[in-house]
């Protein structure tokens, strides 16, 4: 069976330097990978040459076996693909609810809707008509993990979901993962936190220096040998 | 007491030259120095369609149409391409615009002031009380400012478009994450701009003279009265805009040679003692 | 051992066209006992030209600030010098110096307001400040009002003296306009100021005054506009508010320095240059020929932001005025890395010895 999403040899550059040499990824449905590395390893970069913020051949990225690599972010999203990006990335003058509305935008069917989440983030449902920079930066990472959903994806992209947050806040964050996979969603998450990313991932991915330097299931893969391709020794 | 309401008259047309650059900055932060000179466009477009024989009502109905299309054509051809984190192309090339624009009317239509003829419209008046009357057109220059402003701010805060250009002001990469096509959308946001413009210009017309090279004037006006107002509202950039008015009809008052003086002493004197402008909305 | 690097900044090249560029200052400086009186006018007018463009270049192409409003110390600078000149009795050309001083002085508390506002606000901004100078002088009657006043100081001196001595003071203003530009661009001072066009944050965070920084350009510009300005009244004998505070002196810069190239020294000079040649062969077309600047300045701003120069230097690596610094490396010997005693496998997270 085809995978979900797939990166071949990927390449990625802003102007003349180099970001990503050559990455091969795979996903399939219902998965939970996790992407790991240190600052400027390039996952971020990497996550956005998947959404098509930066443009790369066509054919190093394929979903469901059609190349999309370059494809404009918003015709991406209506393929399936929405991204929680990194530093939440709010809509400032919108408040919490329109934020979630922009997510809609991309008219895709699916069981994600305004009351789903509210239930799924009572707090949300709370501040709904408030500026949405006035929540908590918790508080805000939920409106834009929301606000992915909204466009009711096959597969969310989570670019660092913890960054800039206290553990428990953390803790309640990806507790509601479970939920959020529960029909099926795939997920990739990019963690800083490398034990969250072990636990909740099946399979992980380790990013150094805009490589690959390790990859396999979650549960096999000893700490010390993380620890090496983390840091490239 | 009349000089005052005067000027609030005045700062009615200076809302309406005001509202397309607040909304062009709004949207794009674009500074578009060519501002003043599509409001002399616009005017000439009525003159001229006046001239063909429609009457100053229908020119004006006219023109708004062929704004609205002209604006589109500006910002996808042209203005587009200057956006971005660095504020020199879009000043240069609006720059040679205004240069352009002021040119090419000197040249079809020559250096003389014109004014369209509204048949009295323009003279007649409306005694409030004793000695006290307020000119017709005035008053509803002041009025389609005050539903210009009301009707943009309603457009922002409650329709899918509005939140459409919000997004894109607040970030273009994300904007377009979700499907937002942010090209359209700044060429909409100029398309409503001109529209403006075209309906200031031809008002402009109707209540004094305009010749081609009235444009930079027009546009420090509009300036002025959204530094004075505050960014970021347009019941603030009308409020500047009336504020300014004011000030002008004052200093005129005192002396013919201090009126335009005024306003821009006005509008340092707000940037010194509080830039960020009397009515200020403040974005998170 | 490790390799050894210093820091080159000329190259061949560019020190011939410096030997090259002396020789012509020499040359010039001959004219008067040569050439026609017409020359030396139409020098001087470039001459001026070129300098409020150098000083529009400084202060949007290296310090980021795009003004629309440089035109007022323009103005001042000749209104300064002709008060100077016409009632304090000063030497006008003594008095062109003290007019871009005091353009300069007043800078200082202008900028106190004029800073205030950023980017396309500030443009405008600076514009507004104009015409509030503008519309003040032009009140003044003592100065003629709003149709000006000739300058009476230099009567008592003959045609072809006043002619030369205004020409070797606009050669003089050329050259010194271009060796401070160059100087300063190439201290540690111009390379803070490269490092806040890049940057403003980051600049600020290594310790660099951005603020002091900023005003110093906008200082400078002030002082070569009034330079500019003094001098080209002198030239010219007559001055009117309208003439002097034109904001046409900016529209003018901005299309020298766009076609020539922002951000480079050698850009005003093209620029000047070019503009010079179109001035002659198409100025008597009026409105169409000013129609086809605006255009021509367009498409360059979009097509070609660089301008010319910067195109010749992407493609063939010209500097006239080089002050990039380059690294040469002294290659003598680049010794291969050993390989390490144990070697990870990437693929499988195997360790092993080599």
């Amino acid at each position: 069976m085809a995978a979900l999403l797939q990166a071949q040899a990927l390449e990625a550059f802003y102007g003349d330097a180099q970001a990503l040499f050559g990455i091969d990824f795979q996903l399939d449905a219902g998965e939970l990978v996790a992407i790991i590395g240190a600052n400027g390893a390039g996952k971020s970069t990497f996550l956005k040459c998947l959404t098509g913020l930066v443009r790369v051949q066509i054919d190093s990225v394929r979903w469901k076996g059609k190349p999309v690599g370059g494809m404009a972010p918003g015709k991406i999203v209506r393929e399936g693909l929405a991204m929680v990006p990194e530093g939440r990335r709010l809509f400032a003058s919108l408040s919490v609810e329109e934020n979630l509305l922009m997510g809609a935008r991309a008219q895709r069917k699916g069981p994600w809707n305004l009351d789903r989440l509210y239930r799924m983030f009572p707090i949300l449902g709370e501040k709904r008509s408030l500026a949405s920079t006035s929540l908590s930066g918790g508080q805000q990472q939920m409106v834009a993990i929301g606000r992915a959903l909204m466009s009711n994806p096959e597969v969310l992209l989570c670019d660092e979901l913890s960054l800039g947050l206290a553990p428990i806040v953390i803790r309640e964050i990806y507790s509601a993962m479970p939920a959020i996979t529960a029909e099926g969603m795939t997920v990739v998450i990019v963690e800083q936190d490398v034990t969250m990313a072990r636990r909740v991932s099946q399979r992980l991915y380790c990013f150094q220096e805009g490589r690959v330097s390790l990859h396999g299931a979650s549960g096999d893969l000893t700490r010390e040998q993380i620890s090496l391709a983390y840091f490239g020794l | 007491m009349e000089t005052i309401l005067q000027g609030i008259l005045l700062g009615g047309l200076y809302g309406l030259f005001a509202l397309g650059l607040s909304l062009m900055f709004g949207v794009m932060r674009l500074t578009n120095t060519a501002h003043g000179d599509f409001i002399v466009l616009g005017a000439f477009c009525s003159l001229t369609l006046v001239a063909l024989g429609l009457s100053p009502w229908m020119a004006l109905v006219a023109t708004l149409p062929l704004a609205w299309v002209v604006g589109y054509v500006v910002q996808h051809v042209i203005l587009n391409a200057t956006l971005g984190k660095d504020p020199l192309p879009s000043l240069v090339v609006t720059f040679g615009l205004s240069i352009v624009t002021q040119n090419l009317l000197l040249q079809i239509y020559s250096a003389d002031p014109r004014s369209i003829d509204t048949g009295g419209f323009s003279t007649m008046g409306w005694s409030v009380t004793e000695g006290l009357s307020i000119g017709v057109l005035p008053l509803m220059i002041l009025a389609l400012a005050v539903a210009a402003t009301g009707g943009l701010q309603w457009l922002f805060n409650h329709t899918a478009i509005g939140r459409s250009f919000r997004a894109v002001s607040d970030d273009r990469e994300i904007a377009e994450l979700m499907g937002l096509n942010a090209r359209t959308v700044c060429a909409l946001a100029t398309a409503l701009a001109f529209v403006l413009v075209g309906l200031a210009g031809t008002l402009q017309a109707m209540r004094t003279t305009v010749a081609p090279s009235d444009g930079p004037l027009l546009l420090l006006f509009a300036f002025e009265a959204v530094i004075i107002g505050g960014m970021g509202s347009f019941w603030g950039t009308l409020a500047g805009a009336l504020l300014l008015g004011v000030t002008q009809q004052v200093g005129f008052r005192l002396d013919p040679g201090w009126g335009i003086w005024g306003g821009h002493l006005m509008f340092l004197i707000v940037l010194v003692l509080r830039p960020q402008g009397l009515f200020p909305k403040t974005r998170g | 051992m490790n390799p050894t690097y210093t820091v080159v900044r000329g190259s061949r090249g560019s020190a011939a066209l410096l030997v090259a560029g002396v020789v012509t200052v020499a040359l010039a400086s001959s004219l008067p006992w040569w050439g026609e009186s017409s020359w030396m006018h139409q020098f001087v007018e470039i001459a001026c030209y070129f300098i409020f463009a150098m000083m529009w270049n400084l202060m949007a192409g290296y310090g980021g600030m795009v003004s629309i409003g440089q035109q007022a110390y323009f103005g001042l600078g000749g209104y300064v010098m002709l008060v100077l000149g016409n009632f304090l009795g000063v030497n006008p050309f003594v008095a062109v110096v003290l007019g871009a001083l005091v353009a300069a002085a007043l800078a200082i508390p202008v900028s106190t307001i004029a800073f205030r506002l950023q980017g396309g606000y500030f443009a405008i901004g600076t514009w507004v400040i104009s015409e509030v100078l503008r519309l003040t002088i032009a009140n003044v009657s003592a100065v003629g009002g709003g149709s000006g006043t000739t300058l009476t100081a230099l009567r008592g001196i003959d045609k072809a003296t006043r002619e030369s001595v205004t020409y070797w003071m606009a050669l003089a203003c050329v050259v010194a306009s271009i060796a401070l530009v160059y100087l300063f661009l190439r201290s540690k001072q111009g390379l803070a100021l490269l490092a806040i066009r890049d940057n403003e944050v980051a600049a600020r965070s290594q310790g660099i005054g951005v603020g002091r920084m900023k005003l110093a350009v906008y200082v400078v510009a002030a002082f070569g506009a009034g330079l500019a300005g003094a001098l080209y009244f002198v030239g010219n004998l007559r001055i009117s508010p309208d003439a002097a505070f034109s904001v046409n002196w900016t529209a003018f810069a901005i299309f020298m320095v766009m076609i020539g190239g922002i951000g480079r020294i050698e850009g005003p000079l093209i620029g000047a240059v070019v503009f010079w040649g179109l001035n002659k062969f198409f100025s008597d077309y009026g409105t169409w020929y000013l129609l086809g600047l605006g255009v021509l300045a367009i498409v360059m701003t979009i097509r070609f932001k660089q301008g010319l120069w910067g195109y010749v230097q992407q493609r063939w690596g010209w500097t006239l005025f080089p002050t990039a610094r380059r690294l040469a490396l002294h290659v003598e010997q680049i010794p291969a890395v050993p390989a390490p005693p144990n070697s990870v496998n990437v693929l499988d997270g195997t360790v092993g010895a080599n």
